[in-house]
């Protein structure tokens, strides 16, 4: 390794910082938690982790953290995943794939609003396209 | 693709020697096997300072807190937590009287503390600088260089309030100053890593844990008094730190942040390691630089001082590790910030090593002016076994104790002095009704008397006649004019010593005489320890009417001076007796009675 210059230097605390962002507990709004359970793996959970990461990374998110727990019991919407946001309603979200997990990224995550076609366990009636019908 | 999940195994000394290694070589195999060492990164760290619990593992993000971790549950970790996604219950830390597992940043050892010094051991991998420079590392080296002056450095350290964390609580910021003010056409930066209080390992631990921390401070040091090389002097014990410190100085050179033009600028500086042979007399900062001159390791009397005249005769800086380990986070924070934690005179946080008789015995950091009851219960998770507290020695072998009187005192350099203690590098021995105050005395004054150089009279031959009058009254030859022929020689080595260790040596005894006087009178006069710790004074008897004559106890004596038959009385012979206490163990009956 070369020695580093002043920008060098700056540039690699930052990459090395985004790199680590998954490592630290600290000063998180958000919490994403997939269902790993032998049930969500079968049905792609795996592939909806790696979105969720090369999402975050691509929209330069750092202050979320993404979880993996095991099945929820709801084995038939699998892959699941939970959101927790500050200020927003806990949701599940059922039948995640690769584009709704990127959507959830954007949509939820960024722009603090719900995905409603895939929200599994509504947080309430009123805030959802379509309930009750 | 950055991991999903970061599998965190403490690599201190105190973990690696139960079995850590094996534990992170067996969690490596299994992450390979199960095919995820794409997903999962296992990560070495320094120590998290809850030794009492480890080998200890922490999974990120999940904050799963994982203790007493042996080679075997590698495999249920990684299949469990890692694959499924199902935390391994029987792993957890869990604390008494709380439900669920708590994540690790819920449990009652680690909410009370404030972790500035510590902050980045068992976070980072120490052994990658890349880390360390992820955590805002060398940003303080960065902003010193490119937007400080060295006079700015000074002012800032000065009114962070920073004192000498190595026991003294000598102001940083001045002896900056002056060897700033000093003209010379060499100055030097030394970091005194010679730890030696018994029981204590915070400077060792941030060693292990976080070098970089050190090694960025000496070269802030270096840049604001002008001095281009540093010395580190670490005792040679201490291997691991050694190691971590040698591969992180070279990751430095390699990044330039370490040597010539660093970062570009004209300003260059280099460290090299000293190892010291172990004599506790060389963390003295005089007697320090004398041995790394080459020199015995003798102090010599101050002023002047080191940072007038030092290291060579050139003007020079020597800190603690624990004291440069603040330096980093002041320079960016801000004076302001350090300065609004602790108290009226004595500002940021201390690191201690609990030990002895307390529940969670390990490596705490907490804002100066909390109170021993804090530490003690809150963190510390109180005295086992339900036993009484009865003291905690803090300042090591020039300390004196802390009474359950002043369990509430908040403590910091001032409060701990006015109640005849110090603060001292930051050992904290924990101890409850079964510990006996002349025997404890005893081993920190036969500790000081064979750590003495012997140069000067007071030290060499105080010393010893005082350990020599302790061990009198602990063997029931003691004598009335005892305590006050231990105070005037206590008096007398305090005002002639010549340096620190003889200073300091009667403090155990002067305090512990000012405490617990009755204790040493029992002593003394009643020929009793109280305590029941120290075996002349002690003797073993068979209560007759509970004695059944099992035997058990005679089987056990390793000197077979207790005899009787089958269903009889048994009987001790008190003049082959050594007084282990075994045959107590051995009675199922609660009949040998020891007074």
């Amino acid at each position: 390794m070369a020695k580093l210059t002043l920008d060098d230097l700056r540039k690699l605390r930052d990459e090395k910082k985004k790199a680590m962002s998954q490592r630290n507990a600290e000063g998180k709004r958000a919490e994403v938690i997939i269902g790993m359970g032998t049930c969500g793996i079968a049905a792609g959970a795996k592939t909806v982790f790696d979105a969720f990461l090369d999402e975050m990374q691509k929209a330069d998110i750092t202050d979320v953290t993404i979880k993996q727990t095991g099945c929820m019991g709801l084995c038939f919407s699998e892959p699941t995943v939970e959101v927790h946001c500050k200020d927003m309603p806990t949701v599940v979200y059922g039948n995640v794939d690769d584009q709704t997990a990127r959507r959830i990224v954007r949509e939820h995550l960024e722009g603090k609003s719900l995905v409603s076609d895939h929200i599994f366990d509504k947080p309430s009636t009123d805030i959802i396209k379509g309930a009750g019908k | 693709m950055a991991y999903k999940n970061y599998i965190l195994v403490c690599a201190g000394t105190a973990c690696e020697s139960n079995k850590g290694k094996a534990l992170y070589e067996a969690l490596e195999k299994e992450i390979k096997a199960a095919g995820i060492d794409a997903e999962a990164q296992l990560v070495k760290t320094g120590c998290f300072g809850f030794c009492e619990q480890g080998p200890i593992v922490k999974i990120l993000p999940d904050e799963s807190f994982y203790v007493k971790v042996g080679p075997k549950d590698a495999r249920e970790i990684v299949h469990e937590h890692l694959v499924k996604g199902r935390t391994v219950d029987r792993l957890l830390y869990k604390e008494d009287k709380r439900e669920g597992d708590p994540r690790s940043s819920d449990i009652s050892f680690y909410r009370k503390q404030l972790r500035i010094v510590l902050r980045n051991c068992a976070v980072i991998n120490p052994e990658i600088i890349d880390e360390y420079i992820a955590r805002d590392g060398y940003a303080a080296l960065e902003k010193a260089l490119f937007d400080m002056t060295p006079d700015s450095v000074v002012q800032e350290i000065l009114d962070s309030g920073l004192r000498g964390r190595g026991g003294a609580g000598f102001p940083t910021g001045r002896k900056w100053m002056f060897t700033k003010n000093t003209p010379a056409d060499q100055k030097y930066i030394v970091c005194n890593a010679d730890e030696g209080d018994p029981g204590a390992y915070m400077d060792r631990s941030v060693l292990e844990g976080d070098p970089h921390s050190v090694l960025e401070a000496m070269a802030i040091a270096g840049y604001t008094v002008g001095a281009t090389k540093g010395f580190i002097y670490i005792r040679a014990e201490y291997p691991l730190a050694i190691e971590r410190l040698n591969l992180a100085m070279k990751q430095a050179r390699e990044y330039g942040l370490l040597g010539d033009n660093i970062l570009g600028t004209d300003f260059s500086f280099d460290i090299e390691i000293r190892l010291g042979a172990g004599a506790f007399v060389c963390g003295e900062e005089t007697a320090l630089l004398a041995s790394i001159e080459g020199n015995r390791g003798m102090p010599v009397p101050r002023p002047p001082f080191p940072a007038i005249k030092g290291l060579w005769g050139k003007p020079t800086v020597i800190n603690n590790v624990e004291t440069y380990a603040n330096i980093p986070v002041i320079i960016l924070k801000g004076s302001g910030w350090f300065n609004s934690i602790g108290t009226g005179t004595s500002k940021g946080t201390k690191v201690f090593a609990l030990t002895g008789k307390i529940s969670n015995s390990g490596l705490i950091e907490v804002p100066m002016g909390t109170t021993l009851r804090e530490i003690i219960y809150d963190i510390g998770g109180g005295i086992p076994n339900g036993k009484k507290f009865k003291a905690a020695q803090t300042g090591g072998p020039s300390g004196g104790c802390i009474t359950a009187e002043f369990l509430d005192t908040p403590i910091d350099y001032e409060t701990l002095q006015e109640i005849g203690s110090m603060m001292g590098s930051g050992g904290m021995i924990v101890m409850d009704e079964d510990d006996c105050m002349v025997d404890v005395t005893k081993f920190y004054l036969e500790f000081t008397v064979d750590e003495s150089c012997g140069k000067c009279a007071p030290c060499r031959i105080g010393g010893r006649t005082c350990y020599n009058i302790l061990d009198r009254i602990s063997k029931g030859q003691g004598e009335p004019e005892d305590l006050q022929k231990l105070k005037d020689l206590g008096h007398a080595m305090r005002k002639a010593s010549l340096c620190g260790l003889g200073q300091t040596a009667p403090n155990p005894f002067m305090s512990t005489m000012k405490y617990f006087e009755e204790e040493y009178r029992a002593h003394i006069e009643d020929k009793k320890c109280p305590a029941g710790k120290c075996k002349d004074l002690l003797s073993y008897t068979i209560d007759e009417e509970k004695c059944i004559g099992c035997t058990a106890c005679a089987r056990k004596c390793p000197v077979s001076c207790i005899s009787g038959e089958v269903k009889k009385l048994h009987v001790i012979d008190q003049s082959k007796c050594i007084k282990c206490g075994q045959c107590v163990t051995a009675c199922k009956f609660d009949a040998v009675k020891k007074g």
